[in-house]
């Protein structure tokens, strides 16, 4: 190979992988800069999705947030009504009806389902296999999200929990549809992994690609499937137990290299435990009500203090940290964004490798742009 | 081998392509709008007002108390009260709206407003053709009046509990009033 | 896990002379927090993540919170003379309580699996002494949560690698999440 004259060999360009982009899921910017084809630097630029969630809810009462809060990470909805919920529980100090908490976690492992699943085919087509997996992923995904509209009125915007319950009972027959649904998502795993498990292209492109050492996952606030694939135990269901997982039986999967392979593979894993997680709970719900009476919806007005709430959602860590001064309307309200926080290492991940992995290795990252901005 | 991969995958992707000839499982697609899914009953979009009888505007179950303006989280609900008072379905005097606007391009669909009502009277509609032409986006209180039997339709569990509540609310007032106009015995 | 008092303790022991409080919590979630002084809040947070009983090695969140200046009127009993005796009299004083920004961090910790420990740090007020020193050299998970902080109240924080405004746009002036902003005249959407 004939090496370029002195004068182009320190030339390095700088570019926009700009705000309009088909990869970069969402409107996200990363200014990178590049020696022929591989990264020397890069800096992610945020902010174009920005709606100031924090300061409305500083005016809208408690009640008024939670559709608001279905609009940050807007693949997983109930999942940030949960975490949403769950604070201001613990700064109320509500207690939730059983049948409830089992309703919470179908609705909550069914998000991570069809979260995961898109996952899986949004990252293969950005590694270019231009949508059969993504489509076969969306084809499953169709069916929770019938399962969702017809329990909460909406497909992705559900707005269905509610302070110490749900906002309605399940209706007649979702229970069998449910399960339905979950043991025809283990036969679609089955062939979703026949089709890229083994794929020697997908393979070539993600192992190796994007490795994040575990004591820099820690320091850096990774969290999610992106942390358990560099080897780190921490799973906040098992950890935390919050609701009621302390009464299921499921695993973590952990990653060993902490590559892209070892972040989409643990999420693979992640959804048979999940199908696990529902099949206990399906079976096991009790009959009762779904959300106590005595709880003042409308006009909640916790005591003065505060209360920082974490669920594992999908994407990592999601917190919400409330402060109350006795009003209608919280002092400070703070989402604490996995998808933010896991961005932090995205330029050590990519320095070395080339603009056709950073795609890859942002894919992996899993992020959406409505959590990472609020 | 080397391929083996590929070649697994391929397959399942040939089972795809011809199973979407004939297995219902595989035939995924939708012609709309020549053919459309049927709606699933509990699905919302827009508010509507609920009106009994006849008369859209005159029998509105509103009564202006507002606090469906209150509680919407995009504050899209503006209401102006008439000051003349009629009597709803348990005769009682109640105010009725003047004015009652929704602006779609505002409202988030969330469906707080019909869960806080406390009259009944606004729920949450079913349509999602709502493109038109123009700009006008702000529905008014004759645009949003629809039938009882329109809620029944689209809704039948939900109207269902709602008429029997209402029917027997109607009942009691009906006893009490007869209790108490009976006359003492002499 | 301990309580805040007891880390309090160890942390006095390690790093003595270091001004500490323990700042109570109303709420039934019971999560109390400890208030640092910002001036040895670094050679703190290195030790709340290498002590091996604490290892809190992971700094979950980072945010910020305006507490604007508070007139409280108090009825105070002074002496005064009212109509040539001099007796005890009930007087409405108003006393200001000025205002600061505070940073408030939830530290967890992953290796032992406790928390959460809520720390704060105070400014000296809202308008000139605005600067805290950045822990992100010890918690690099603080790095794009501090810029966001820096951005929306207008905290300085001294030592951070990078101190850019992270949501608004680079020439935008004011500080957002202050409770006394006013959005611009061509920002307000009407509906």
């Amino acid at each position: 190979m004939i090496a370029p004259p002195p004068e182009l060999q320190n030339d390095l360009l700088e570019i926009a992988m700009g705000p309009h982009h088909p990869s970069t899921h969402g409107v996200f910017r990363m200014n990178v800069v590049l020696d022929g084809e591989t990264v020397v630097k890069l800096t992610p630029v945020f902010g174009y999705l920005h709606r100031n969630h924090e300061k409305i809810a500083e005016k809208n009462s408690y009640l008024a947030s939670i559709p608001y809060t279905d609009r940050l990470d807007y693949i997983c909805s109930m999942t940030n009504n949960w975490a949403y919920v769950l604070s201001v529980e613990k700064l109320a100090g509500l207690a939730v009806p059983e049948r409830a908490e089992y309703i919470r976690v179908i609705v909550g492992e069914l998000t991570r389902l069809q979260n995961h699943a898109c996952l899986a085919g949004f990252l293969l087509q950005d590694m270019g296999a231009l949508g059969t997996p993504l489509m076969y992923a969306f084809r499953e995904r169709e069916k929770i999200l019938d399962l969702f509209e017809s329990l909460s009125g909406s497909r992705m915007m559900c707005n269905y929990l509610r302070f110490s319950g749900c906002r309605c009972d399940l209706p007649d027959g979702w229970l069998e549809q449910a399960l339905e649904v979950a043991t025809g998502f283990d036969s679609f795993l089955d062939q979703f992994e026949a089709l890229l498990t083994e794929n020697e292209i997908l393979r070539a492109r993600s192992e190796g690609v994007g490795v994040l050492p575990p004591g820099l996952a820690v320091n850096a606030g990774v969290t999610g499937p992106g942390l358990r694939a560099s080897g780190v135990n921490y799973d906040i269901r098992k950890v935390d137990q919050y609701g009621i997982y302390n009464r299921f039986k499921f695993r973590v999967p952990l990653g060993e290299r902490g590559d892209v392979f070892d972040r989409y593979m643990v999420r693979i894993l992640e959804m048979r435990e999940s199908l696990k997680i529902l099949d206990q709970a399906l079976h096991d719900i009790p009959a009762g009500p779904v959300l106590d009476p005595k709880v003042r919806l409308r006009n909640l007005r916790p005591k003065p203090g505060e209360a920082y709430g974490r669920i594992e959602s999908p994407k990592g860590e999601l917190g919400f940290y409330l402060i109350s001064d006795g009003g209608p309307a919280p002092y400070r309200y703070r989402v604490r964004p996995p998808s933010l926080v896991n961005l932090t290492v995205l330029e050590e991940m990519c320095l070395g490798h080339t603009i056709a992995d950073v795609v890859i290795i942002l894919g992996s990252v899993d992020i959406v742009l409505g959590e990472v901005d609020r | 081998m080397l391929g083996r991969g590929i070649l697994r995958g391929l397959m399942e992707t040939w089972r795809n392509f011809q199973g979407s000839y004939y297995d219902p499982a595989r035939l995924t697609t939708v012609q709309y709008p020549e053919e459309k899914l049927p709606p699933l009953e509990n699905a919302r979009t827009i508010p509507f007002l609920i009106y009994d009888g006849e008369d859209p505007l005159a029998g509105l179950r509103c009564t202006a108390c507002s606090i469906c303006a209150v509680e919407c989280p995009a504050h899209c609900i503006e209401i102006v009260k008439d000051t003349a008072k009629k009597p709803d379905y348990l005769g009682r005097m109640q105010f009725h709206p003047k004015v009652f606007n929704i602006d779609m391009a505002v409202c988030m669909e969330c469906g707080i407003c019909a869960e806080v009502c406390p009259f009944d009277s606004i729920k949450m509609d079913r349509v999602f053709e709502l493109s038109r032409d123009g700009r006008r986006m702000v529905l008014q209180m004759r645009d949003l009046a629809k039938p009882n039997h329109y809620f029944r339709q689209i809704h039948p569990t939900e109207a269902a509990a709602v008429d029997a509540a209402r029917a027997e609310e109607q009942r009691k007032a009906q006893a009490k009033k007869a209790a108490s106009s009976v006359p003492a015995a002499s | 896990m301990q309580t805040p008092e007891q880390i309090k303790d160890r942390i006095l022991a390690a790093v003595p002379g270091a001004h500490l409080e323990v700042i109570p919590n109303a709420s039934p979630a019971n999560q109390p927090s400890l208030l640092l002084d910002p001036g040895r809040a670094r050679e703190i947070a290195t030790f709340l993540r290498d002590d091996p009983e604490l290892r809190f090695d992971y700094a979950s969140n980072v945010t910020g919170v305006d507490w604007p200046e508070k007139v409280v009127k108090e009825k105070v009993t002074v002496r005064k003379i009212i109509g040539g005796v001099e007796q005890e009299a009930a007087e409405l004083v108003e006393r200001r309580i000025p205002g600061f920004l505070e940073a408030v961090y939830h530290l967890f910790s992953m290796a032992l699996g406790h928390g959460p420990l809520v720390l704060r740090l105070r400014t000296r007020n809202r308008t000139d002494s605005v600067a805290l020193p950045s822990l992100t050299p010890i918690w690099r998970s603080c790095e794009f949560q501090e810029r966001e902080v820096f951005d929306l109240f207008g905290i300085t924080f001294i030592g951070h690698p990078d101190l850019r405004r992270l949501l608004m746009w680079e020439n935008f002036a004011d500080h957002p999440m202050r409770k006394d902003y006013v959005p611009a005249a061509d920002q307000e959407a009407k509906p």
